[in-house]
């Protein structure tokens, strides 16, 4: 009988993309594995004492800390010499790793510890009430970057945070979606096998940060892809090796219009707005080739 | 085997002599000759250890936490800017009841920056939950190391504990030193024995979400086993001198406190100073001792009063302030007396902040200062008439914090 090693029964919101998520990680990399969990909504639903959904040694320390704690577990392990018998995984969400938890992460990354590390990407600070982070898109109707008489939104587009990974050199990079789970599944069993840091970032949404109705989660994150608002790709010792193509591209607008934090962009007020999102989604389609030839 | 060594060196071969297996520090003035010496030892194969080199004291504190939790022995030492840095990992690692030590070689904090010593560092993290030792010797650092780690790993304690080593005085100071044998040390301190880690074989959530009907309990249970270290601690620092026949550690040491009339207070490097400046007072018959605090945290309230209970008159001299109030540890000594039959005139002192030397000069004015009227909070050797004290103290005193160009 299959026995998930993240337990049902947690506190997470219907329809939570990082929920599901974080399951499908860790049913892949096993039981011989340890977690260190960033604070965020996956730490605070899934391990409010007495109860805890973790079937596996998992540990929170702080906000921004778990790419050091999770550098302290792989060196402790490999001085008891069991490092080649245990896997570490860091894990956070959008804030977690591309804004506070950054420092933390790079500095993981640039040792060459043999973690992987995973972004829960759900675009906000959605544990806190929606306050919009490093990698909230553009124009995004966020509590701290409300829409009004003079503001779209959030003012800046995403962070890339694939591309700052690939900085530091990494053996593999990679994105998915929760829209495609044998995808995460497979990324997350390559990157395992891979000695070094690994990075790979997980589309997750959240239908109470992102106005959506809980049923949505996959359709949303699927046209997320499919519009190329959201590429999937992976990257090997710095190439790319994989891009996940379209044979047609939906416009952009067909995602946004699902969600409540992008209703602003639908009126007619808004169609210059609109137009420079599809030019930047365009500019993805470009450079990573995802329209099938 | 005793060899002439700076204190940064024998801190560091001390640590390597109780086995960390994770080692993780960040460069800081005046704690780096620490971890240089231990990455030596690590890069000479002398040392079986991981060292990691972080991006941040927080990450440091973090990479020992995590060692910790998987059940190996950690170290790291950090100073002044770092361990504020570090303070939020810092009441993480004593809320997770993790074993670890750690040395502060004690600094001031900015601003202004200044890389010399006081214990304003070290006093801001005395609510975390972790145990403070303070050391007035090379010698005495090394053997609070050794029992540092042997009170963090006993099972009635599982806290962490932070080793006050004066900056430069300590760090840079050279003096002969008494460096354990191995075995000695292998005798004193066992293996680092985790019941509760992170085992693949025996999974553990650790770090969880506490909400009001629990959080209170896990802050309770710091308290109590904060209570049974003040009885633990004796019983180790009585332990180690069975094993290594030289007394040190403990909660309070006093010297020529039986018959004194005038006590002084203090902790650390100074305490050297002190009993010199005794020395010389007591040629005078003036009936002086002082009352050196090893162990700050958990603070020995019971032992101080039983020291203290005979003297008319104490000054508590400190190398910190909390600004706004009065010097920290005056404020407990005096709280010592509250209910207490005896009501002697207690006097608060700071003294040495940011490496403000501290003479027997000094020493003797607080001495003389004593038979006068009780001050809260008086700082000795301020220069109030130098050149610069217009933009020093002038106005609100933001004027420090820049200077003009010419």
């Amino acid at each position: 009988m299959y026995k998930p090693l993240l337990s049902p029964g947690h506190t997470a919101c219907a329809g939570c993309g990082q929920a599901l998520a974080a399951r499908l990680v860790v049913d892949v990399a096993g039981p011989q594995v340890i977690i260190a969990n960033n604070t965020g909504c996956l730490e605070v639903f899934s391990t409010a004492y007495p109860e805890s959904s973790w079937e596996v040694p998992w540990i929170h320390s702080l906000f921004e800390n778990a790419a050091a704690v999770a550098s302290g577990i792989e060196s402790a392990l490999k001085y008891l010499g069991k490092a080649d018998q245990i896997n570490v995984l860091a894990q956070a969400g959008d804030g977690g790793t591309a804004d506070i938890g950054l420092q933390a992460l790079s500095g993981m990354w640039e040792r060459g510890h043999n973690i992987l590390s995973i972004c829960y990407d759900n675009e906000a600070y959605m544990n806190t009430g929606v306050q919009r982070s490093g990698l909230t898109p553009l124009d995004t109707n966020t509590t701290t970057t409300p829409v009004g008489k003079f503001s779209w939104g959030n003012i800046r587009p995403k962070k890339n945070m694939l591309e700052i990974a690939l900085a530091h050199g990494l053996p593999y990079v990679a994105s998915a979606s929760v829209a495609y789970p044998r995808d995460i599944q497979r990324k997350v069993k390559k990157a395992l096998a891979i000695r070094g840091p690994k990075y790979l970032h997980i589309f997750s949404p959240c239908p109470l940060g992102w106005r959506h109705e809980p049923e949505l989660t996959y359709a949303v994150a699927k046209l997320a892809v499919e519009t190329g608002f959201f590429p999937l790709l992976e990257f090997e010792d710095g190439k790319l090796s994989n891009v996940f193509k379209l044979k047609e591209i939906k416009p952009v607008e067909e995602y946004l219009k699902l969600q409540g934090r992008f209703r602003h962009l639908l009126s007619p007020e808004a169609k210059e707005e609109l137009k420079r999102i599809q030019e930047m989604v365009n500019f993805n389609i470009e450079k990573y080739g995802i329209l099938a030839k | 085997m005793k060899a002439y060594l700076e204190g940064s060196q024998a801190i560091a071969k001390v640590v390597a002599l109780c086995r960390p297996g994770v080692i993780s520090a960040y460069p800081i003035t005046p704690q780096t000759h620490i971890p240089e010496t231990l990455a030596q030892m690590v890069a000479e194969g002398e040392l079986k250890a991981e060292f990691v080199n972080v991006e941040s004291e927080h990450s440091a504190a973090s990479c020992c936490l995590g060692a910790s939790a998987t059940g190996v022995r950690a170290y790291t030492s950090t100073s002044s800017q770092g361990l504020l840095y570090m303070l939020e990992v810092l009441f993480n690692i004593a809320g997770l009841r993790l074993p670890l030590v750690l040395t502060c070689a004690n600094r001031a904090v900015s601003a202004p920056i200044n890389i010399w010593n006081d214990y304003q560092d070290a006093i801001t993290l005395r609510d975390s939950g972790w145990i403070q030792f303070y050391a007035e010797t090379i010698q005495e650092a090394v053997d609070l190391h050794i029992q540092g780690y042997r009170l963090s790993e006993d099972i009635r304690v599982l806290l962490p504990v932070m080793v006050n080593v004066d900056g430069y005085i300590l760090t840079h100071g050279y003096e002969v030193v008494d460096i354990p044998e191995q075995e000695l040390v292998d005798k004193f301190l066992p293996p680092y024995q985790l019941k509760y880690k992170l085992d693949p074989d025996n999974p553990l959530t650790l770090g969880v979400l506490a909400g009001p009907d629990y959080y209170m309990e896990t802050r309770f249970a710091i308290q109590k086993t904060m209570e049974d270290v003040l009885e633990i601690i004796p019983e180790i620092s009585g332990e180690f001198f069975e094993v290594f026949a030289r007394k040190s550690g403990g909660l309070i040491e006093g010297y020529f406190l039986k018959d004194a009339e005038k006590v002084i207070v203090a902790m650390g490097s100074v305490c050297g100073t002190i009993k010199e400046a005794i020395d010389g007072l007591r040629d005078k018959k003036e009936k002086v001792g002082l009352l050196k605090i090893i162990t700050y945290r958990p603070f020995p309230e019971e032992e101080i009063y039983q020291a203290l209970k005979n003297a008319r008159e104490i000054a508590v001299l400190e190398k910190a302030i909390s600004l706004g109030g009065f010097g920290p540890l005056y404020t407990e000594i005096k709280s010592v007396f509250q209910g207490k039959k005896e009501n002697p005139k207690i006097s608060g002192f700071v003294i040495g902040l940011g490496g403000r030397d501290i003479t027997k000069d000094s020493i003797r004015s607080v001495s003389d200062r004593l038979s006068g009227k009780q001050v809260d909070c008086e700082f000795i050797d301020l220069n109030l008439k130098g050149e610069h004290k217009d933009n020093l103290l002038g106005g609100s005193g933001v004027a420090s914090q820049f200077i003009e160009q010419e």
